[in-house]
């Protein structure tokens, strides 16, 4: 299957941006979802929230002007923007597990047509796994939205009917940014929402493991 | 008279032996206490387990402590470096063993230990390979998972203020897994950055209050 010329990694995270209405409390995922901030202004109040205690993330410090007391998740170095908060690791979580995130945009490995997310381990034996705050992010909070690459490099679908790789949290993704498509998961399985410019449903289809259903009106 | 300050990063770490199990304040390398981890890694210790979020990372003393073989077991979230670390080649060779843990579960289990709450149920991992043999109950419809609190004998914390109370303030994102490990641990062994004279620190700004520290070292050591 040949690749398409989709949106591309920065299209990907300014597309999700759009999404995101003033006054939610978001946590962003390590790599891709990181970059979503870049695209949401800071006019625009969102609280970005790190899993090592921080609600407020500001925009990445010019270079040389690293605070290195401030990481996020990723453990790279942050600002906070006005308004921000400081919190332990109990609290942080609170806020995770605790329903009161609006919204976490996490990185995949494959989601399921019935909401199953798979994105901390790929099962490799000899390897040692690695989970972090996925599972209580994929079960905490009020949205679960992934923003990952629609096939794997070489055409293998990570839209899947079921997921086989371990599974992060079940029944929660509730929709999926990919290079070519915005897909909602519903109740039917995958419903699209909105298809990369010049990108046929037919041609996203093709590269999903499971049916799509057309745009509703 | 109430004084926790100790004079030497020996005198911090006395009494801490083969055998113990040790809770390590820190996310990545912000807010773990370098210094006590250094000097943890000088005395020839065995058979200790961890508890870190980041055990197995590739910053500070706890990869010089795991390629002496004193490690035995890790309990942490996140295990994985960016670069290939000792702990990836002993975990490979099956010599450390590994209790992988979900962050907030982690982060729960050492908060109930040290607020004398057994056990909780939470629907975090429920369903996937982290929740394997554990007890699951629908609450509210929801499946929930059996965790138990997580408590040490000694945990090594990082903090910004120390009064010799053992009052502590934090820096920035340096608060983390530090003040719940403090109430987690039969002795908690503070590394501070700057002292300060009791009655100093405005009480609504201390986040630790020193009834849950033993030991307060004092960076650069001039306690």
């Amino acid at each position: 299957m040949t690749a398409l010329a989709g949106w591309s990694r920065r299209d990907m995270a300014d597309r999700v941006a759009a999404d995101i209405p003033e006054g939610w409390a978001v946590n962003l995922g390590i790599g891709l979802p990181t970059l979503i901030a870049n695209f949401v202004p800071i006019e625009r109040e969102v609280m970005f929230h790190s899993e090592n205690g921080i609600l407020g993330v500001g925009p990445l410090p010019p270079a040389g002007q690293e605070n290195p007391w401030l990481i996020n998740a990723g453990k790279q170095p942050i600002t906070l923007r006005p308004g921000a908060a400081i919190v332990g690791q109990a609290d942080s979580f609170a806020i995770i597990r605790g329903g009161h995130l609006d919204l976490c945009v996490l990185g995949g490995y494959q989601v399921g047509a019935n909401g199953d997310l798979a994105n901390w381990s790929t099962g490799r034996a000899g390897e040692a796994p690695a989970v972090g705050g996925a599972m209580d992010l994929g079960a905490g909070a009020k949205r679960v939205w992934v923003l990952m690459e629609h096939a794997a490099r070489d055409g293998t679908p990570r839209l899947v009917e079921r997921c086989t790789y371990p599974l992060t949290a079940l029944g929660t993704v509730s929709r999926v940014y990919t290079d070519i498509a915005v897909i909602d998961v519903t109740p039917d399985g995958f419903v699209l929402r909105e298809a990369a410019p010049g990108i046929s449903i037919e041609q996203i289809a093709a590269r999903m493991g499971a049916p799509l259903s057309p745009i509703r009106d | 008279m109430i004084d926790k300050f100790v004079p030497s990063i020996e005198a911090a770490l006395d009494g801490i032996g083969d055998g113990a199990t040790i809770m390590v304040g820190g996310f990545g390398a912000v807010g773990q206490p370098h210094l006590l981890v250094d000097a943890l890694g000088e005395r020839g210790l065995r058979h200790l387990t961890i508890i870190a979020n980041n055990a197995g990372g590739d910053f500070g003393g706890l990869p010089k402590l795991i390629a002496q073989g004193a490690i035995t077991k890790v309990i942490c979230s996140y295990p994985r470096a960016t670069s290939k670390t000792a702990f990836d080649t002993l975990y490979a060779e099956g010599r450390i063993d590994l209790e992988l843990v979900p962050q907030g579960t982690l982060a729960e289990r050492i908060r109930a230990a040290g607020a004398g709450v057994p056990a909780f149920f939470t629907p975090t991992a429920a369903g996937t390979e982290l929740a394997a043999g554990k007890e699951v109950r629908t609450i509210d419809g929801r499946a929930c998972v059996l965790e138990y609190a997580l408590s040490a004998d000694f945990a090594l914390i990082e903090a910004w203020e120390a009064d010799r109370w053992g009052n502590l303030t934090y820096n920035a994102a340096g608060r983390n897994f530090n003040p719940i490990m403090a109430t987690a641990a039969g002795v908690t062994i503070a590394l501070a950055h700057h002292r300060r004279d009791l009655g100093t620190l405005a009480p609504e700004t201390i986040v630790t209050p020193g009834l849950f520290v033993q030991r307060v070292f004092i960076a650069g050591g001039s306690a």
